[in-house]
């Protein structure tokens, strides 16, 4: 029944959190799927729920509902055993390579770790093998071995983070700003090695990010989401010709270019993000979106296909597109 | 000097004496900056941009910092030759800095509205009443409203933090406003709107802008000039058309190589290999030669001195790159 080329489907999945004020809805009512030896980028800004959707994903975070089913396999209900043999095929990195890797620990006993962790290795001897493979993968001289992070800059921080990822041969991961807190010419390295992976293991990836070049540089598909729903969805390269949601509209007009001759004309959206605790049930974007309308405050826009593959939840897309 | 020029800064040196090791974080670095101009100076973390616009201002950290040799001209006067009362004087007055971090540059227990009257009494002999309706009218100049003088920093977005800190800088129609990463901790829509907000007032007030980044296209979309730095050295600098249309400098080309391109379809990046070498254990020659494809053997030996290749577009490398057929 299900897709076999799918390695992910996420259905409906909502992931509220309590506060004093009311339920924060982070995601709400998200669904995607993701074929096999891809990648999907999720795009957003600070506060969208982009990392909580990575995040309730791979069960870190507990779901309010909806389901995910991974390789074919519901695991939307799984047991805490069950989770734990999962995890070792489904792997994250982590946004900030300075606080996600243990201080106390050398870069071989932080790659050795989850070998450890799921007792893979009969022998030290097959742990320091492994060990030395993967730092050789990911780029990490060997003479590395024993140094500490506080010695290692971001770019090789992050290699380690993507050593602890890669070791148990995980068939997707989720990367949640991987490069974000990189300069530039580190960030280019370490997206080449991440490209370079997927390529030799047929890796699946999500790929979390605000920066817009980066995840079209990197995904085959794009979803871009505004206040934990996502507005629109479609290929890499065709979402970055046609934008058809307003958001999404914005959002790409307002990278600043570094192609002096064609410039884009800034479309600027009036004020900022709203709070999403409680938020109405209606377009989330509407306080902000110069076309809404009576029906934009009052009703949630579903995601359609507008075309082949192009999805836009929105109310107004046809007619403001002439579709 | 030209008439017009607001600011030189001429070979500025300036080391960090730690207990081990002396960082030699700006080697011999100068520049002008004419009045009403824009300019963006672009480099890495550890690149020395950020030492570069402290110095302006007299205020490296002493100790470990220091400005060893150079002079830094602003209005015909030498700013170290000034007594430290003089020099704050300039500070928020003629030379106004507008710092990296919002979220840790405004004080937590003290209104927006107080700080920004703060530097306005500092430096305007005028009442509380009328400071507090100036500072006011500057938050209502960077778009918030004027009621909110009474809140706390927290009670405020990142995007409006920032603003705030643009209308503390501009409370005493500085000549010179320094933006170190003004938007580096804003997402993208957000840094559209204090882009948008900057140039605005930087052309209503007539100054002059010194925008430190690390975002080529953020210094595209703002900046007349651009001025990229490389291990505490300008290795190349121009107009925004002579420097993007044709890069000179083997460096330059590696840090537009590297950001995934919106315009072209590429399948792979073309990252500069290695890392900037250690700021305290400089090499001899070029700090770029070894990383870098076009070296020739004076590298190795002798350090670049910046030269101009015409129109202005002024490049340290003794193996440039070709024209581009």
């Amino acid at each position: 029944m299900e897709n076999n080329n799918y390695m992910l489907s996420v259905k409906n999945l909502k992931k509220y959190f309590n506060t004093p004020g009311g339920k924060l809805h982070a995601v709400d009512d998200v669904t995607f799927d993701i074929p096999k030896g891809t990648t999907l980028g999720v795009v957003g800004e600070s506060g969208c729920g982009k990392s909580t959707l990575g995040r309730t994903i791979l069960h870190l975070h507990p779901k309010t509902s909806g389901q995910i089913i991974f390789n074919g396999r519901d695991i939307s209900d799984v047991s805490k055993a069950e989770l734990h043999e999962l995890r070792k095929e489904m792997q994250i990195i982590f946004q900030d390579p300075f606080s996600s890797i243990d201080p106390r620990m050398s870069v071989k006993q932080l790659i050795a770790e989850p070998l450890k962790i799921y007792k893979l290795c009969n022998s030290k001897e097959e742990i320091e093998q492994k060990v030395r493979e993967t730092m050789d993968t990911v780029g990490l001289a060997s003479r590395l071995a024993d140094s500490y992070a506080h010695e290692l800059d971001g770019g090789r921080r992050q290699r380690i983070g993507i050593g602890r990822a890669i070791i148990l041969n995980p068939s997707f991961i989720v990367c949640d700003e991987p490069v974000s807190a990189l300069d530039v010419s580190i960030q280019a390295q370490v997206l080449n090695l991440m490209m370079d992976l997927q390529e030799q293991r047929n890796l699946t990836y999500i790929f979390i990010t605000h920066n817009l070049s980066v995840v079209k540089h990197i995904s085959n598909d794009i979803m871009v989401m505004y206040l934990g729903t996502a507005v629109e969805k479609a290929d890499s390269k065709e979402l970055f010709k046609h934008q058809y949601h307003p958001y999404t509209k914005a959002l790409i007009s307002a990278i600043p270019r570094v192609d002096i001759d064609n410039k884009s004309d800034r479309i600027l959206i009036k004020g900022e993000i709203t709070s999403p605790i409680e938020p109405p049930n209606a377009c989330r974007f509407a306080p902000r979106c110069e076309y809404a309308t009576e029906r934009c405050h009052n009703e949630f826009p579903q995601l359609e296909e507008v075309e082949p593959g192009h999805f836009v939840a929105c109310h107004r897309v046809r007619e403001l597109n002439n579709l | 000097m030209g008439e017009n020029t607001l600011l030189s800064v001429e070979d500025l040196v300036v080391k960090y004496f730690l207990r081990t090791s002396t960082c030699e974080a700006v080697n011999g670095v100068s520049f002008t900056i004419e009045k009403g101009e824009r300019v963006g100076l672009v480099g890495e973390t550890g690149a020395g941009k950020t030492t570069t616009a402290l110095s302006i201002l007299d205020l490296v950290p002493n100790p470990p910092g220091r400005i060893v040799s150079g002079k830094i001209i602003l209005n015909g006067e030498d700013i170290r030759t000034k007594s430290i009362a003089d020099v704050r004087k300039i500070r928020g007055n003629d030379v106004a800095m507008n710092f990296q971090d919002p979220m840790t540059s405004l004080n937590p227990v003290m209104t927006v509205g107080d700080q920004i009257m703060e530097v306005v009494r500092l430096h305007n002999d005028i009442g509380k009443f009328e400071a507090m309706d100036k500072a006011k009218e500057m938050l209502e100049l960077v778009g918030i409203p004027g009621e909110r003088y009474l809140e706390y920093p927290h009670q405020f977005s990142g995007g409006m933090k920032q603003r705030v800190l643009i209308a503390m800088a501009l409370a005493c129609n500085p000549k010179l406003l320094i933006a170190d990463e003004p938007t580096s901790a804003l997402d993208v829509t957000i840094q559209a709107q204090v882009l948008d907000l900057i140039n605005g007032l930087r052309e209503r007030l007539g100054m002059s802008l010194l925008l430190i980044t690390h975002d080529l296209g953020v210094v595209a979309e703002t900046c007349d000039r651009v001025m990229i730095m490389y291990a505490g050295s300008i290795v190349e600098s121009g107009t925004i058309r002579a420097v993007y249309k044709n890069i000179k400098h083997p460096y330059t080309k590696g840090l537009f190589g590297s950001i995934p391109r919106l315009d072209i379809e590429s399948d792979r990046l073309e990252p500069i290999k290695g890392m900037m070498p250690d700021p305290s254990n400089l090499p001899e020659g070029c700090a770029f030669c070894e990383r870098c494809p076009n070296a020739v053997e004076a590298c190795k030996t002798q350090r670049p001195k910046l030269e101009d290749i015409g129109d202005g577009h002024l490049v340290a490398c003794f193996n440039p790159l070709k024209e581009e057929a």
